[in-house]
């Protein structure tokens, strides 16, 4: 199910900067110009050393950060122009996030979690019943009304990938998704991810420091000291 | 919207309990200020119900009528008033509005049965008296006119005097008592009236006839009366029965025309009022306690609000992740101190209320007749003012909360 790359892109980031002001006329660049575009149904590794600035990149296309200058479209809309509304719609609906902690509410049953975002989208029916498609989607239709205490650490990353897939969003965005995970476990949620890209069509963009887990990507890009220095095909 | 709403409260009940201990010793201010008011404000109408039943149990057609100048601070030789004007008063060609008329004496005196004494009130007056202070007989009779005629030595004494006397409030018709060392014999006993409304005990005393009272007791004040009672035709007749003794007491007293009264005519609704507007004052009194209350405790919550949103921020990072906006993690917020503050508002009306029961159950034990009523009004008042405080002290740490950076939050350890 893969896409043709003649589409247009859902991520096109053109000259993209950040600079952190620290105290009195400290500035530190994290991101330096850094353009680049990723197409439907790409798998996309951001591979860089810490302190290359793939945080703050993933900040900005995840919409929770704003580039000092430079343009973001995100599913053909300019995202660098938005006011906070628009941007809690853009990351209600097109975004899917993965953290490296997980980020469950610790209160709500996996149910809960996973309905979340069907919340802050304003739907009240039927938001239980799609939020446990997503959990037997990620193969935890057993473990429905368990609180994130009560599941492994694997199983809490696929309720936050059931979580990040609910409202059929544009893009996932995962951040060092197998960072808090055994060697084996990590291995089945990034089994997970891919599949759901194939199958789904889900493009995929996957921020890490880790290479085996980056050659599993369709696509790497590079990042250092704020700068995009390379690209090279991945092994999927 | 409103499923949203639910779920809100759901939510932010659950953020609560999970505190519960905390979220107990934040609304403690809240309780405790609710309850005093609650209580105080149950005990107060109870205490304004009693004596405004008092008082209108006295007659709310009745009319009091005595000597002296409310505005001089010194009375000057003022003319007592007399029982000719009594007299006067009864004419029903001058006075249509007036029903009746008992002129009284009123002294303090010691009254002995026995080897038992006691300094009692003393009323002489007329069998009218009876009539216009709508008094009943627990037994025996109230004197009539031929005894006021004979000048007859007979006494009509109050429940409690006859118990502090003879040990009893019934079959104590046909006792005799000494009245300043004369003697009496006991015709009836006063049915139980309580307090008066002002700190006087209406059944410690006793009652005999004026003419007796001339005769036997105080020659010295004969044709003399303190204190008219006056009864109207009816309530709605107070006005022109007031108008028509102040005619006929400036007539009779030579007073000329632009000359101030030297007589104050007092009616039951002036009591009323009066006694209604110390009842004000204290309302006042009250709201300001509450008001002071309702104020500590609204800081409690702001700051334990304050609290909860620096420890939720990584929480609230990730909300915005997922799509909240602004207001969706005001609201959260704001749900949660309404929802603290409305809880505690309503245990304190809970706690409020079993204090005042409290009392009144104590009161009883004592004697005393001091019923808790809890108005809707209060309750209301009370739920309306604790979901005020929620929203005024809730809403700076929800703005602050809505107002997070989501980078900012989610980065937060």
């Amino acid at each position: 199910m893969n896409q043709t790359r003649n589409d247009q892109p859902v991520i096109e980031a053109r000259e993209l900067v950040k600079i952190y002001t620290l105290g009195r006329d400290v500035q530190v660049p994290a991101l330096r110009g850094v353009s680049f575009r990723i197409y439907p149904g790409e798998a996309v590794a951001i591979m860089g050393p810490s302190g290359s600035g793939k945080s703050t990149l993933m900040h900005i296309l995840g919409c929770l950060d704003k580039p000092t200058s430079g343009e973001y479209y995100l599913d053909g809309q300019k995202v660098s122009e938005m006011n906070d509304d628009q941007l809690a719609y853009v990351r209600n609906r097109k975004i899917g996030f993965v953290f490296q902690a997980f980020n469950l509410l610790p209160r709500l049953t996996a149910l809960e979690n996973v309905a979340l975002p069907l919340r802050y989208a304003g739907q009240w029916r039927g938001i239980h019943r799609r939020a446990r498609e997503m959990l037997e989607r990620v193969g935890l239709g057993e473990r429905l009304h368990h609180r994130p205490n009560e599941l492994s650490g694997g199983q809490q990353q696929r309720v936050a990938i059931a979580r990040a897939l609910v409202n059929n969003p544009a893009i996932i965005l995962a951040d060092e998704p197998t960072g808090n995970l055994d060697t084996k476990t990590g291995q089945e949620i990034l089994d997970l991810l891919l599949q759901l890209n194939r199958e789904q069509g889900v493009t995929l963009v996957v921020v890490t420091h880790d290479p085996e887990v980056a050659q599993r990507m369709s696509r790497i890009l590079l990042l250092r000291d704020g700068l995009l220095v390379g690209e090279q095909a991945g092994q999927r | 919207m409103l499923s949203t709403f639910i779920l809100a409260v759901s939510e932010a009940a659950r953020s609560l309990l999970a505190n519960k201990l905390r979220s107990f010793l934040t609304v403690l201010g809240i309780i405790i200020g609710v309850a005093a008011v609650i209580a105080l404000l149950a005990l107060g109408r109870g205490a304004q119900k009693i004596i405004t039943e008092n008082i209108e149990s006295l007659g709310t057609n009745l009319l009091f009528v005595a000597a002296g100048n409310p505005q001089r601070e010194v009375q000057l030789s003022v003319p007592p008033i007399t029982l000719q004007d009594a007299y006067a008063l009864r004419d029903p060609v001058l006075a249509p509005s007036i029903q009746y008329v008992a002129p009284t004496l009123q002294r303090s005196v010691r009254a002995r049965a026995g080897n038992k004494s006691h300094i009692t009130t003393l009323v002489a007056t007329t069998p009218e008296y009876t009539i216009v202070r709508k008094y009943g007989l627990l037994e025996g009779q109230f004197f009539t006119q031929e005894h006021l005629l004979s000048q007859a030595s007979v006494a009509v004494i109050g429940p409690d005097l006859a118990k502090i006397l003879f040990g009893r409030d019934t079959d104590v018709v046909g006792e005799r008592l000494f009245i300043a060392n004369r003697p009496f014999r006991v015709i009836g006993v006063l049915e139980y009236r309580g307090s008066g409304g002002f700190g006087q005990n209406l059944d410690d005393r006793v009652v005999i006839p004026l003419s007796t009272a001339y005769a036997r007791l105080y020659p010295q004040d004969r044709g003399k009366v303190d204190v008219l009672l006056v009864s109207a035709v009816s309530p709605d007749h107070i006005e022109s029965a007031k108008e028509e003794i102040r005619q006929i007491l400036r007539l009779r007293r030579r007073l000329r025309p632009g000359q101030e009264d030297d007589f104050v005519i007092f009616t039951q609704q002036q009591f009323l009022q009066i006694f209604r507007s110390i009842t004000g004052v204290l309302t006042v009194f009250l709201g300001g306690i509450a008001g002071i209350s309702l104020l500590v405790g609204g800081i409690g919550i702001m700051n334990i609000m304050l609290v909860s949103v620096t420890e939720r921020t990584r929480e609230i990072g990730l909300r915005k992740a997922l799509g909240a906006r602004k207001r969706d993690i005001r609201i959260q917020f704001l749900v949660e101190s309404v929802t603290l503050s409305l809880v505690g508002g309503l245990m304190g009306i809970l706690v409020g209320w079993g204090i005042a029961k409290g009392v009144e159950l104590i009161a009883a034990r004592f004697d005393t007749d001091l019923p808790a009523v809890v108005t809707l009004q209060a309750v209301l008042l009370a739920t309306l003012f604790s979901a005020a405080v929620g929203v005024f002290f809730g809403f700076y740490p929800a703005n602050r909360a809505a107002n997070l950076e989501p980078v900012e939050a989610l980065r937060y350890e």
